[in-house]
């Protein structure tokens, strides 16, 4: 139990913070992808007898790569799609293989969090910290480009490397939050939360912070709530997440009821 | 800094581009010099963008040579300022205006911005210079064109350029508006000796203000003067056609000569009085 508490908390920090940007860039289909179409790593390693840690993250990177590199000026709609297609293609193929097809496709799609043990910590912890480090190096160029490609670019910013490497964040994200809470659900936690944050708050670094602090509540008391009532942790992430995007949606507009008001900050 | 002193700012000599395999610019010659408020008029089409994105670097050109200060182009340049064509920006984007503007000073460093105190003071220093001082915390996003065009000349002054690059900044503001960006720019070309060129398809607005002028049509450029450049025979020689420049009230209409030409016309009656 005390396991699950702290991989849910570092996976809750990841999402607010890698969810931000991702909600920031409308990158929400590459995040939905990549989470999705990773576990097909995870079962492939699973069928080899590897790591399914190390398959996810091979299999991540190699999705966020390739959506980078496919898809031209930050239009990777298609590249998203197709790569998302293949690696649930492959996934298929694998788990058909595998031996132990449903209890493995259901850790992987909705994640399981009471079942983590000691010896995961190390792994999930160094994603964190690699996923953490990176966003800081890259919080301006991204925060930047985030507003506009050109504005970037005209201070020398890459746009097109600038992303690639965005998206390989959003795969180490993914590696290490996977297991934990399910490529389905990963989702969840990465969208609602921070698109909840950006409601109460136009400051980019408390907005973030307040990610973060929602994204937190959320693996809680979905944790607290799955041990009470034994239904899927993954059911009370999704909905608490769901909830605190509605309630943001109706902060905005009681808040700003003529959906334009210059004090707001 | 001796020999830069008499560089010109901005030299650009026999460029010329290709998107695409067409020739959109071909061996434009034209220079802005120090504090000098130039105006880059042409059609939509005629190949501004492209000229502007090439000053940047941000467009490789097939030959032709740009000097910044008398020197070649580095590939990032402190010293242009830019402001990008109209932008869509998200209404709910967690930024304000003064994000934004202080992301104009650092934006593309590595690592997390320092709140120093000389952060904050280019940033209200900034503000103040485009006058928006009032809507600096609200959200870039739900600021109004205009608002949003101070903001985003806000952020392209702060690293004090030598060099300010506009693209098409009046295209999408009403008349008033328009004019009181102009008026802002050449204050600001002014007061912080910065050259401005801005690109627009409509040189009445930009009269009153304009040093210079670099009209493109067909891929080519005139360069000079508006006395110089806007004439028949200059004019009529870059299109290849008759057109014939008219002055009326102070205002300034380019008519095509010939039939087919008619979009050519440059000016309408949106100037009040």
């Amino acid at each position: 139990m005390a396991n699950a508490w702290t991989v849910a908390t570092m996976v809750a920090v990841i999402a607010g913070v890698v969810g931000f940007f991702v909600v920031l860039r409308a990158a929400a289909f590459p995040a939905h992808a990549i989470p999705n179409g990773a576990f097909a790593g995870a079962a492939a390693a699973n069928v080899l007898g590897l790591n399914p840690l190390a398959g996810l993250t091979a299999c991540a990177l190699l999705a966020a790569v390739g959506i980078g590199t496919l898809g031209r000026r930050g239009r990777h709609d298609v590249a998203t799609a197709l790569a998302l297609v293949m690696m649930l293609a492959a996934g298929a193929v694998f788990l058909g293989l595998s031996q132990e097809y449903e209890p493995a496709i259901y850790s992987l799609l909705f994640g399981e969090v009471l079942g983590v043990s000691s010896n995961e910590l190390l792994p999930v912890a160094g994603l964190a910290l690699l996923c953490l480090g990176a966003v800081a190096a890259l919080y301006r160029p991204l925060l930047l480009s985030s507003v506009a490609d050109q504005l970037g670019e005209a201070r020398g910013v890459q746009p097109y490397q600038l992303d690639v490497a965005f998206l390989v964040i959003l795969a180490l994200a993914t590696a290490m939050t996977v297991p934990v809470v399910g490529a389905l659900l990963i989702f969840s936690l990465m969208i609602g939360p921070p698109a909840a944050a950006r409601a109460f708050t136009g400051r980019p670094p408390v907005a973030i912070l307040l990610s973060v602090a929602i994204a937190l509540v959320t693996v809680w008391s979905a944790i607290a709530l799955s041990y009470l009532s034994n239904w899927p942790t993954g059911f009370f992430v999704g909905v608490t997440s769901a909830v605190s995007y509605a309630t943001g949606r109706a902060w905005t507009r009681w808040s700003r009821p003529g959906a334009r008001c210059s004090s707001m900050g | 800094m001796s020999a830069s002193e008499s560089a010109p700012i901005l030299e650009v000599e026999n460029l010329s581009v290709s998107l695409s395999g067409r020739r959109v610019l071909d061996q434009v010659s034209f220079s802005v010099g120090t504090g000098e408020f130039t105006g880059l008029i042409g059609t939509n089409g005629a190949g501004k963008t492209t000229l502007l994105r090439a000053v940047l670097g941000m467009q490789v050109h097939d030959s032709g040579v740009i000097h910044l200060l008398g020197r070649p182009r580095s590939k990032r340049n402190h010293l242009i300022g830019y402001v990008p064509q109209k932008i869509n920006l998200d209404p709910d984007m967690p930024m304000r205006a003064r994000d934004l503007v202080g992301l104009g000073l650092d934006g593309h460093r590595l690592g997390v911005p320092l709140r120093t105190r000389s952060r904050n003071a280019a940033v209200e220093a900034s503000l103040a210079a485009v006058g928006a001082e009032s809507f600096g915390d609200a959200r870039v996003g739900q600021l109004s064109g205009g608002e949003q065009q101070r903001i985003l000349i806000a952020h392209a002054i702060i690293s004090r350029p030598r060099l300010l690059l506009l693209d098409e900044p009046l295209a999408n503001l009403d008349l008033h508006s328009g004019q009181e960006i102009v008026g802002l720019l050449a204050a600001i070309a002014t007061e912080q000796k910065v050259a401005v060129l801005l690109s627009a398809h409509e040189i009445n607005p930009l009269l009153p203000v304009m040093d210079r002028v670099v009209y493109l049509a067909n891929g080519r450029a005139a360069s000079g003067t508006t006395e110089e450049v806007i004439k028949t025979e200059v004019l009529s020689a870059l299109y290849g056609h008759h057109v014939d420049v008219i002055s009326v009230h102070g205002r300034i209409l380019v008519v095509a000569g010939h039939e087919g030409l008619d979009h050519l016309t440059m000016s309408h009656d949106e100037v009040p009085g």
